[in-house]
């Protein structure tokens, strides 16, 4: 059952070393095809999977099984050993979906959008190592095969933020993003160290029984009680330890720094790495440690809950004054993955004893639920920027304006996306946004408002950025030598496809969501791996509706006209508020005087100096005392005869007045 | 047993000689290794295999012995792929071409047979040719203040020396005191175990800190960087990759396993210090401009990080630190091979005058990138697994009799993990500075790319790196019972 399962990583890992090795020689064409081609066989065999997963067996009690089709000891690390396999349960498998889906689509679009690039095949040898990394990352069947696999999207990452590699930007944006991600894994690692220590385990088994081929291995709450018997602030440390690991890779404030920077790369990349996929692993390890979470420390939630509140506010914040639209989706990225963490934190056991009820059923799959919808819309916005990026050559919103004369396609695909960002009622963001916003209500009403007004700043820092690209007035300046024009095949067809993709699912899960259907995205996905079935609160999904609404109707009324009077007042009268937002509050300026001023000049310089003078000093100070003491000795030996008598005489006189003495 | 065969005969085609008996040398390393691992298989649980001993000088019974443990099958394994790619990587040597790999194969002599020693006094014999050969080797064929560096290497590592001699003349005569038996036969001493702790205590640092300067401890590091930058290209190899394991193997091999008591009651000292070393070398690392500097740095860093394993007394650190050996000597040699290549090219080493360099010679370019992400630890090469095996080994190391704490050994490790950040900076930063960006010196655009000897070094050890990155499973199965053995025999096991 599942064997196949290895063909997902190895048939991507495969076109990497073809690629890296012979892709140089290789015609753009081919390589793209084999990355592609290869790339479309995982996602074949991932529907497949999920297919078989979710239809094609039968529950145990209601709960879907995990199974393991694969595991083998790697590296064995005395009474602990370091696995790889693959692992298979709901949100693996969702994950598997959102993947290879998303990928699938960068790998089309990039035909079209890195058409006749230098590099075109390293490009594409890197992505499939992305992919196959991302893969392993969600398959892991143990928390240490995530941490190498964690590290391995980071450098692909890296690789494809440099890609431009002669541009300086792109340089000190891929240094960047990987060495804060890094110094966020260092406490990644502590934690692994911590929870394997005193676990005696890195396997995820915890969640339940896991079917290993035919035998089974039971729980391993044997191991915990140890860990919980050596303190009870342990596995709480360990997982906020792993958590900064996962704030750093999903961007959480204030180690968010490096993704607007990263946006330097490629615009495909943007979307595959840093809005749908790898950006989200901070959200999935919680996820896949949310047993532990909800068991043992569910206090240490309240730290994802306030950190998601304010990397949301904040993202938000910013994203209403930047003026490049890549860095306008950045934010909102940010924000958004934020609302999946808050929704993961917000979910707390009920009473004690009834671990799973219903309201922490809620939140954790409202937060699986946006990362499924997030990563489909926000490829799709990103793909979207990618096109506009293409038919006019600049990522500034004053060079742009008026385009939806010209690229009708983007146009729609983006508008939809948009109103799915915003939460109106049949589109997908708006059944998953709701749950998270009743869910935090459940929590405490004053998050649930936060939540509720940052939703409504989504929907207007995006209608905002919609206006200042296809309405508003056309720079006919820009446009003089050369027309927009729409993108071609290859790089709209993955539009449409993810804008079905959101629509569809949008459509569904609302009227599900209030007709009470089964069926639905908690069908599949939930906390117990029971069937969940969603059903809005009237009530908020009313509010949370007339706000979004309300907020794309102030847009519309500031940004839709050619001039924008009030727009420019609001910036003449708030210019520092408006300035300071668009400098992202001096984040990078803060970190910039931490590493630079005090790292470097304050710790670094200082130690080489203290090396090449201090202690290099003092060996070569022995040295030098050394030399001199030969050379004040060496006139001893200088061969005169009568001196050599003299001191002889005088010595044995010495000696025998002691020798007398004694 | 392995070596001393192709010593004589360089005389005209000496690049022909060398690249002969370096292939022979490493294909006998490779045979070595797979006879050690069915001899493993088929159940042969002696602690020493192969071993041979034939007295040579009586009235003192030093024995010429030898025998290898996986240990010591690793370590050679390692020696003979970096004599092999350096003998590439040197192809091009112009002045006393002969003399220069005559001196350069002695190195490898006294390196080889210091591996396979099990007679102390042997075992520093070899040691002591392993190191005059450098002085040589940099002082004529190096570049920069070659003899200053070449002095000052030699001096500091011979004043190690006279430190080791007289900790291994302390063992020598206080186990034959305790025991009747005067004899430098490094198992017999292990077996006896009958020294008092108290004279334990005086010579484990003697002979700690005589292997310590060769393993870059600190504060006996500083001949490294100088060294470094000043020898030419297959020397740093060799230096940084192999002669810089023989302090860690020495540390571990005579120092803890014959004055196990002192281990224990001492290792802390010496884990503050390695730490230091750590983090010490990697925060220097970051602000250097010299490439060789850098690497020099890097390797105090790593080196700390095998000498830091090795006295944390677990088995799962001890074998860390042999495959941080291990990983270390092909990453450094490799960076040595490549910093080598771009000096002959630019002739300048100072990262702020070249940049661009992925367009004009590429293969050195990706060459270099995947040095740094091996260095800075990336799965799929060697340095993840040894840092890893090394941080989980040394979280969970028991506290020993000497500690300050019990969570002492845990705290280090934490500080010991802020390396892989500080690592993943300087890599970067010298990255981003030489290989990417634009050419800036118009004069660098006329360089070619690597010659075919030069890819054969680099290709053979980036595929050494990648090969035991990705399967690591095999020589870790090699190594863990070896260090199972002693530390059993040191009683913390």
């Amino acid at each position: 059952m599942f064997s196949y399962t290895i063909f997902i990583m190895l048939l991507p890992l495969l076109s990497f070393i073809v690629l890296g090795l012979a892709g140089m020689k290789m015609q753009h064409k081919v390589a793209g095809l084999i990355g592609t081609c290869s790339l479309g066989m995982v996602t074949i065999l991932s529907y497949i999977t999920a297919f078989q997963y979710f239809f094609g067996l039968d529950r145990v009690n209601g709960v879907y099984q995990t199974f393991v089709p694969y595991n083998f000891t790697w590296l064995p690390l005395g009474n602990l050993h370091f696995d790889l396999g693959i692992l298979l349960d709901p949100i693996s498998v969702m994950m598997l979906i959102v993947i290879s889906t998303v990928s699938l689509m960068v790998h089309i679009y990039s035909f079209g959008y890195m058409h006749g690039e230098k590099g075109f095949q390293r490009y594409y040898a890197f992505l499939s190592l992305f992919t196959m990394s991302m893969l392993g990352l969600v398959l892991a069947t143990n928390i240490f095969q995530m941490y190498m696999f964690w590290e391995l999207v980071g450098v692909s990452s890296y690789l494809l933020i440099g890609f431009y590699y002669p541009l300086k930007p792109a340089i000190a944006a891929s240094k960047k993003a990987f060495i804060v991600t890094r110094f966020a894994d260092m406490f990644f690692l502590v934690g692994i160290l911590t929870f394997g220590y005193f676990v005696d385990s890195f396997s995820f088994n915890f969640a339940g029984d896991i079917v290993m081929g035919q035998g089974t291995t039971p729980f391993i709450e044997g191991n915990l009680a140890k860990a919980v018997a050596a303190g009870g602030f342990i596995i709480p440390t360990a997982l906020v330890l792993m958590f900064i690991g996962g704030a750093g890779k999903s961007a959480m404030f204030p180690l968010h720094i490096w993704l607007p920077d990263a946006m330097e790369g490629p615009t495909p990349v943007s979307a595959l790495i840093h809005a749908a996929t790898m950006v989200v692993a901070g959200v999935f390890q919680i996820a896949r440690m949310f047993p532990l979470w909800i068991e043992y420390a569910p206090q240490a939630m309240s730290i994802v809950v306030w950190v998601g509140v304010i990397t949301a506010f904040y993202a938000a914040a910013v994203a209403c004054a930047q003026s490049d639209i890549k860095r306008v989706l950045a934010f909102s990225t940010i924000s958004q993955i934020a609302f999946m963490m808050v929704a993961l934190g917000v979910s707390l056991p009920g009473h004690h004893g009834a671990i799973l009820d219903n309201h922490a059923q809620l939140g954790y799959m409202a937060s699986m639920f946006h990362l499924f919808t997030h990563a489909m819309f926000k490829a799709c916005l990103f793909l979207g920027a990618g096109c506009i990026i293409h038919a006019v050559h600049s990522n500034e919103m004053a060079l742009m304006g008026g385009l939806r004369k010209y690229m009708p396609i983007t146009h729609i695909t983006f508008l939809i996306s948009c109103l799915a960002i915003a939460g109106i009622p049949f589109f997908s963001g708006f059944s998953s946004k709701d749950e998270i916003i009743t869910a935090c209500m459940e929590y405490s009403p004053v998050v649930g408002w936060i939540m509720t007004g940052i939703a409504a700043m989504t929907a207007f820092y995006m209608f905002r950025l919609y206006y200042g690209i296809f309405w508003g007035t056309e720079n006919k300046e820009a446009h003089a030598h050369h027309t927009p024009h729409e993108a071609p095949l290859t790089m709209t067809i993955p539009l449409i496809v993810l804008t079905v993709i959101t629509v569809g699912v949008g459509v569904y899960t609302t009227i599900a969501g209030f007709a009470e259907w089964g069926g639905s995205f908690g069908s599949f996905v939930s906390a117990a791996g029971t069937d969940y079935t969603i059903h809005f609160n009237m009530q908020i999904a009313a509010t949370s509706t007339v706000i979004a609404i309300l907020s794309i109707c102030l847009a519309t009324y500031i940004y839709k006209g050619e001039q924008q009077p009030i727009a420019d007042r609001l910036y003449a009268t708030f210019p520092k508020l408006h300035r300071a937002a668009y400098k992202r509050f001096y984040q990078d300026e803060i970190w910039q005087y931490v590493t630079h001023r005090i790292i470097f000049r304050l710790v670094s310089t200082p130690i080489a100096w203290f090396d090449r003078h201090v202690v290099d000093g003092t060996f070569n100070f022995l040295a030098w005392g050394a030399n001199e003491a030969g050379e004040s000795i060496r006139s001893w030996q200088s061969g005169d005869v009568r001196q050599y008598a003299v001191w002889f005489i005088t010595g044995s006189v010495a000696l025998t007045l002691i020798l007398l003495c004694i | 047993m392995l070596v001393g065969l192709w010593l004589a005969k360089n005389v005209n085609q000496v690049r022909g000689v060398m690249v002969t008996g370096a292939s022979c040398l490493l294909a006998l390393s490779v045979w070595l290794t797979i006879y050690f691992i069915q001899e493993r298989a088929a159940g042969n649980t002696a602690e020493m295999l192969l071993t041979y001993s034939t007295p040579w000088f009586k009235p003192l019974n030093i024995a010429y012995s030898v025998g290898v443990d996986g240990i010591s099958v690793v370590m050679l394994l390692l020696s003979s792929i970096i004599v092999f790619t350096g003998t590439f990587a040197s192809w091009q040597l112009k002045p006393l071409t002969k003399e220069y790999f005559l001196w350069f194969t002695l190195l490898s002599t006294g390196v080889y047979g210091f591996f396979i020693s099990t007679d102390l006094f042997t075992m520093f014999m070899f040691y002591e040719v392993a190191l005059i050969p450098m002085y040589l080797l940099i002082g004529v064929w190096g570049s920069g203040r070659k003899e200053y560096s070449a002095m000052k290497l030699t001096l500091m590592l011979m004043g190690g020396s006279a430190l080791l001699i007289l900790g291994l003349l302390g063992i020598y005569y206080f186990n034959g005191i305790y025991s009747g038996n005067y004899t430098f036969e490094l198992t017999t001493i292990a077996a006896n175990h009958c020294i008092p702790g108290h004279i334990q205590n005086i010579f484990f640092p003697f002979i700690f800190i005589g292997f310590g300067v060769l393993g870059a401890l600190f504060p006996f590091h500083t001949w490294s960087p100088d060294g470094h930058a000043s020898a030419p290209t297959a020397v740093s190899m060799l230096h940084a990759g192999v002669l810089m394991k023989l302090g860690g193997y020495g540390c571990f091999r005579v120092a803890m396993y014959l004055l196990p008591e002192a281990a224990q009651d001492l290792s802390w000292i010496f884990l503050i210090l390695t730490t230091i070393s750590v983090v010490y070398g990697a925060l220097s690392a970051c602000v250097q401009t010299d490439l060789k500097y850098i690497n020099a740095y890097s390797s105090v860093s790593h080196c700390g990080l095998v000498l830091f394993a090795l006295l944390m007394m677990s088995q799962t650190a001890v074998t860390g630190a042999v495959l941080q050996m291990l990983s270390h000597g092909l990453m450094t040699a490799l960076f040595f091979a490549l910093i080598g290549m771009i000096y002959g090219r630019t002739h300048t080493r100072d990262i702020r005058e070249l940049a661009g360099l992925m367009k004009i010679m590429p293969f050195l370019a990706v060459g270099y990138v995947i040095a740094g992400l091996a260095n800075l630890g990336l799965p799929g090469f060697s340095g993840f697994i040894a840092e890893m095996t090394i941080f989980v080994g040394s979280f969970g190391a028991h506290p020993l009799s000497g500690d300050p704490n019990t969570s002492f050994r845990m705290v280090a490790t934490i500080i010991a993990c802020m390396s892989i950040v500080v690592t993943a900076v300087y890599i970067l930063r010298v990255v981003g500075k030489i290989l990417y960006g634009e050419v800036e010196n118009k004069h660098f655009l006329e360089l070619t790319d690597a010659t075919w000897d030069e890819r054969v070094a680099v290709i053979c050890l980036i595929f050494c790196v990648a090969g035991l990155g990705s399967f690591p499973f095999w020589v870790s199965d090699m190594i863990s019972p070896a260090a199972g053995t002693i530390l059993e025999s040191i009683g913390v096991m």
